[in-house]
């Protein structure tokens, strides 16, 4: 029966693991994303005007409020006509398409996004005031405060959270195989289905996953070591 | 550094009318003070009386609603945005003050993630663009004169309160501030570690630094200010040489409060 795994025309290894490819590459691009979307809607609700602070109320309570399916449905069916109005605006004519792979990336980070905002957000609040009162007071300017002081301390507050949302972005890119795209849900569904073998696959794909969460986990508690650099730890 | 035309004559720092309040309380209400070059100022008053929110209007930590302040001659510009609020009308003017105005705070607030060689180089490097091997030459000087050449690389986590201002002090000396403002700098350390921190104040002084210090060591004030102004309620009540507001002050509350202080 193991056989099946093998790679090579008879068996279904190379094609699970470039299914697994798939997945990191998804998850990586979607968490990059919400990295990109989650700093932004923080940095709107601590410092924006009203409209830039009920723009981020707004994504972040709908996008967590609803099922991440639901996020890639709405952008499955809606996502090709709205890029087309965009384009339209830009002087495009005629349809545009997103591919499953696009439209994964984008609903996946959506999610992210939102999650990993309500993250930052709750960072940069916990940096002590006197942080940045020290740093005004030497007349530093709001970029450089914002690069040398605020994320740095910002980072340490956040890892442990953003962390959690990798994990969970990680494992969310399960849920656009429903759009037909090859990453290993989709591979492990359809292999199990042809082979009727669905414990094996689905069993692969497990541990597939668990490799990808652990090794991620590994990496992320390094960061954190890094950027507590300077704390007092018990007994240190 | 400008050259003191005449010298211990110039204005350092005047403010002119000061008025700040918080929602409903009325912190300042018409403060006006003159600080010359090389002069020692010290701020005095119970807590609430205003003392440390005069002294971050100056470097425009606060803002305030209304009123005037000039920095070695330099006014700072100020303007109402649309609601009305007072704020700063040019940034770069207070980023360029805030560079000539060194302050020292209460809760030292040195950067955690930082150790305390890195610093007192980061606003030289990052600020004033100096090289970063003249900038370590000179922060290393600097901690050899606060006592703490053999902590240079400790991060602030793992010093005493005593060591970590003395840091600071460091920190904000690096800037070669043109006046310094000192926010109760001896109020959150254990009192075996205040006499360390005086003693770097006290020497600083006697080098001729310009100093603005809000403090509740009156021995201190006594002995090392040229001046003395005690505030109560956003007002300056008593102000004159340390003997005179010490030794015979005309006004009841200041008479109270250094009777509460034990020093009438």
């Amino acid at each position: 029966m193991l056989d099946l795994l093998q790679f090579g025309d008879s068996g279904w290894g190379d094609e699970i693991l470039r299914g697994a490819g798939m997945t990191l590459v998804v998850a990586v691009l979607a968490y990059g994303i919400g990295l990109v979307l989650g700093s932004l809607s923080a940095a709107a609700t601590l410092a924006g005007g009203l409209l830039l602070r009920g723009a981020a109320a707004v994504y972040t309570t709908v996008v967590r409020g609803v099922p991440a399916l639901l996020v890639i449905w709405l952008l499955f069916f809606g996502g090709g006509s709205a890029a087309t109005w965009a384009a339209g605006l830009f002087g495009f004519s005629g349809r545009v398409d997103l591919s499953p792979f696009v439209i994964g990336v984008l609903a996946v980070g959506l999610v992210s996004g939102a999650y990993a905002a309500e993250v930052i957000r709750g960072a940069v609040q916990a940096v002590p005031a006197g942080q940045l009162e020290a740093a005004r007071a030497l007349g530093m300017q709001r970029g450089l405060i914002l690069r040398r002081i605020l994320v740095p301390l910002a980072l340490r507050y956040a890892l442990p959270g953003l962390s959690n949302v990798w994990q969970m972005t990680l494992k969310d890119t399960s849920l656009i195989m429903v759009t037909g795209l090859a990453e290993l849900m989709r591979v492990s569904f359809v292999a199990s289905g042809s082979t009727r073998q669905p414990f094996l696959f689905y069993i692969a794909a497990a541990v597939i996953f668990m490799l990808l969460t652990t090794g991620s986990e590994l990496l992320f508690h390094r960061a954190e070591r890094r950027a507590a650099r300077g704390v007092r730890r018990a007994g240190a | 550094m400008s050259a003191p035309v005449t010298p211990a004559a110039q204005p350092a720092i005047v403010v002119e009318d000061l008025h700040k309040r918080f929602g409903d309380l009325e912190v300042l209400k018409g403060v006006s003070l003159t600080a010359r070059e090389r002069e020692v100022v010290a701020l005095i008053g119970s807590s609430g009386s205003g003392k440390s929110t005069l002294l971050r209007c100056i470097n425009l930590l606060e803002v305030p609603d209304s009123g005037r302040v000039w920095i070695e001659g330099e006014e700072l510009r100020l303007t109402t945005d649309r609601s009305g609020r007072a704020r700063p009308a040019d940034r770069r003017q207070v980023d360029r003050i805030r560079r000539r105005c060194g302050m020292v705070f209460q809760s030292f607030n040195l950067w955690t993630h930082r150790s305390v060689l890195e610093n007192v180089i980061e606003a030289p490097v990052h600020v004033l663009g100096q090289p970063r091997d003249e900038a370590v030459a000179r922060a290393e000087r600097l901690l050899a004169k606060v006592g703490l050449d053999q902590k240079k690389d400790a991060y602030p986590a793992q010093l005493s309160g005593g060591q970590q201002q003395r840091a600071a002090i460091a920190r904000m000396l690096a800037m070669e501030p043109q006046v310094m403002l000192f926010d109760e700098p001896t109020s959150a350390l254990d009192p075996e570690l205040v006499g360390e921190v005086l003693r770097v104040m006290r020497d600083l002084a006697d080098e001729g630094a310009t100093m603005l210090i809000v403090t509740h060591e009156m021995a201190f004030a006594r002995e090392v200010s040229d001046k003395v102004v005690f505030l109560h309620q956003g007002r300056i009540e008593e102000e004159g040489p340390p003997e005179q507001v010490f030794g015979n002050p005309s006004s009841e509350r200041c008479r109270q409060f250094l009777a509460r202080e034990g020093r009438l």
